[in-house]
């Protein structure tokens, strides 16, 4: 919302210089003030709970035992570390996998009516298997488990960018394609300089759910099938009935996540100068 | 000017075109549609919205084939889009992935006719004349209606075209733009005699711009009939308070109240 709103201050004016300026002005400060009362607001509500004993908090840590918990234990602790280098190595390959391979097969099927024809009901057909359910037979088929939830990760989000960049390469303006033809542009040109550019977007917000979807599915994966990564890491603390090494866990893989958001969201504004200079 | 230069003569003839759509019955737009463009002139069409204008348009631009007839320029046979025929879209076609200097360069470089420089040159040029120096480097979407209007012109001129379709092109601007917007296309064709082709379904703006006027009939639909205006060129504003105009206006609206009534019957 507030983005939306600042954004639409910043439409008003054409002048390029002011925007940068203003933008942070409006939207730093701001989002600090609020979000930073809603976190507090949220652990204080969290601690009362626990402390009043309130139904279903009865064996939930609270947040001070968790936070002694994560300083003492988890901070200095190499193998904590490792969990997060664990997911993260996961969490890329499959993405950037998934975009590498999704991105020119979405085209080939957007553009190549045979290769339409041929491929995409196989599409539509894996397309609804959750990710979760490729387990067993990614267990069966890889030979290590490392590459096995590597490739359910990809599939999380790979099915996703396919689907995203087909349906773009299909909606694009007709003008656009048009013009270009008329202009004496060849068919490579055309491609490179309509085709791709206009599904950019679309790439984007493939990155955007793809990203998130990642992350679902690799944590669900480690806890099922490995030995290492922040899912497993919340999964021993609930085995081992230690709560205060769950919720670091979860905590942990809440800020991977946004890590990962932001990184994703920086790449989308640079792949896309122009919606970003407005 | 030179008339032994002007060239974009176009000649239809016989144009049947239907839409087949998958499980629809197929839609009839043009019927019988033939006429004669003349080069050097602005010829204006008109017609109620639905009647197919578009399609012609895209015809004459080659987009897209008719079922039957033909299209030829100067002579021959119109087979697909090209750089002599450029089209200004009803909605923006500039393409906002590209800066605006971007997008008239795209022409002439994608057809590797000069060097860079010499086209960048000529578009800075253009944009100087189209009062659009200033925006040189923003995108598409950093432009209001009107600009981007002007720059659709600038990138269709830098390829030098022989005919310019223009398809409701101030269709969606404000009332003051697009005045703003007429007067300028019409100095602009006064000053280059470019042939056009421009189409709309306002009278005002029609009797204001044309040479000539022909009026679509109801789909499927070919011309109905045509209306020489002979209004003094260069033409201001002014023409529109004249005796003259008062006269085309009325033979116009006689023509498209008889063409509506047999839509009624």
């Amino acid at each position: 919302m507030l983005k939306e709103g600042a954004m639409k201050a910043v439409e008003a004016s054409v002048n390029n210089s002011v925007v940068d300026p203003l933008k942070w002005h409006r939207r730093l400060p701001k989002l600090n003030w609020r979000g930073g009362f809603a976190v507090g607001a949220f652990l204080i509500a969290w601690h009362f709970l626990v402390l009043l004993k309130a139904p279903g908090f009865k064996e939930i840590s609270s947040p001070v035992e968790v936070l002694q918990t994560f300083i003492n234990q988890y901070l200095g602790n190499p193998n904590y570390w490792n969990s997060w280098v664990a997911s993260f190595k996961r969490v890329i390959y499959g993405f950037v996998l998934a975009q590498v391979l999704g991105i020119p097969l979405g085209l080939l099927l957007g553009t190549r009516d045979t290769f339409h024809k041929l491929v995409y009901p196989v599409i539509e057909i894996l397309r609804p298997i959750p990710p979760l359910a490729w387990v067993p037979i990614s267990i069966l088929f890889w030979p290590t488990t490392e590459l096995s939830i590597i490739f359910i990760t990809f599939i999380g989000a790979f099915f996703i960018i396919v689907i995203n960049v087909h349906d773009a390469v299909r909606n694009i303006k007709k003008e656009h394609y048009w013009l270009a033809l008329s202009l004496g542009a060849s068919s490579g040109q055309v491609f490179r300089r309509i085709m791709v550019p206009s599904v950019i977007p679309s790439i984007a917000v493939g990155m955007t759910l793809g990203i998130a979807v990642t992350w679902n599915v690799v944590i669900a994966a480690e806890m099922i099938a490995s030995d290492s990564g922040l899912g497993r890491l919340t999964w021993e603390g609930y085995v081992s009935h230690t709560v205060p090494v769950v919720i670091i866990g979860m905590i942990s893989i809440g800020l991977a996540g946004y890590l990962s958001t932001i990184v994703v969201d920086y790449a989308e504004k640079k792949m896309m100068p122009w919606r970003t200079t407005r | 000017m030179n008339a032994a230069t002007l060239s974009g003569e176009l000649v239809v003839s016989g144009l049947r075109k239907w839409y087949h759509r998958r499980d629809q019955a197929p839609v009839h737009v043009l019927e019988d549609c033939s006429f004669r463009i003349e080069p050097g002139k602005l010829t204006v069409v008109m017609g109620t919205s639905g009647c197919g204008k578009s399609t012609l348009a895209y015809i004459l631009s080659g987009y897209i084939k008719p079922d039957e007839g033909q299209v030829q320029m100067d002579g021959q046979p119109v087979q697909g889009p090209g750089p002599d025929r450029i089209m200004v879209f009803q909605e923006t076609a500039l393409w906002p992935w590209m800066t605006v200097t971007e997008n008239i360069v795209f022409g002439p470089l994608a057809r590797k006719s000069v060097s860079r420089k010499e086209v960048t040159q000529k578009a800075l040029e253009l944009l100087r004349k189209f009062g659009l120096s200033e925006f040189k480097d923003k995108y598409p979407g950093q432009l209001s209606g009107g600009m981007k209007r002007r720059a659709e012109l600038a990138q269709a001129l830098i390829n030098s075209p022989k005919v310019m379709v223009l398809d409701e092109p101030f269709r969606g601007l404000d009332v003051m733009t697009r005045e703003l917007m007429q007067e300028y296309y019409i100095k602009l064709f006064e000053e280059t005699r470019l042939t056009t082709v421009f189409i709309t379904s306002e009278l005002e703006e029609a009797i204001f711009l044309a040479d000539r006027i022909l009026i679509m009939g109801n789909a499927p639909s070919r011309i109905v009939s045509s209306l020489e205006v002979d209004l003094p060129r260069p033409r201001t504003f002014d023409v529109l308070a004249s005796e003259r105009y008062l006269e085309i206006k009325k033979e116009a609206l006689e023509v498209l109240f008889s063409e509506s009534m047999q839509q009624a019957d």
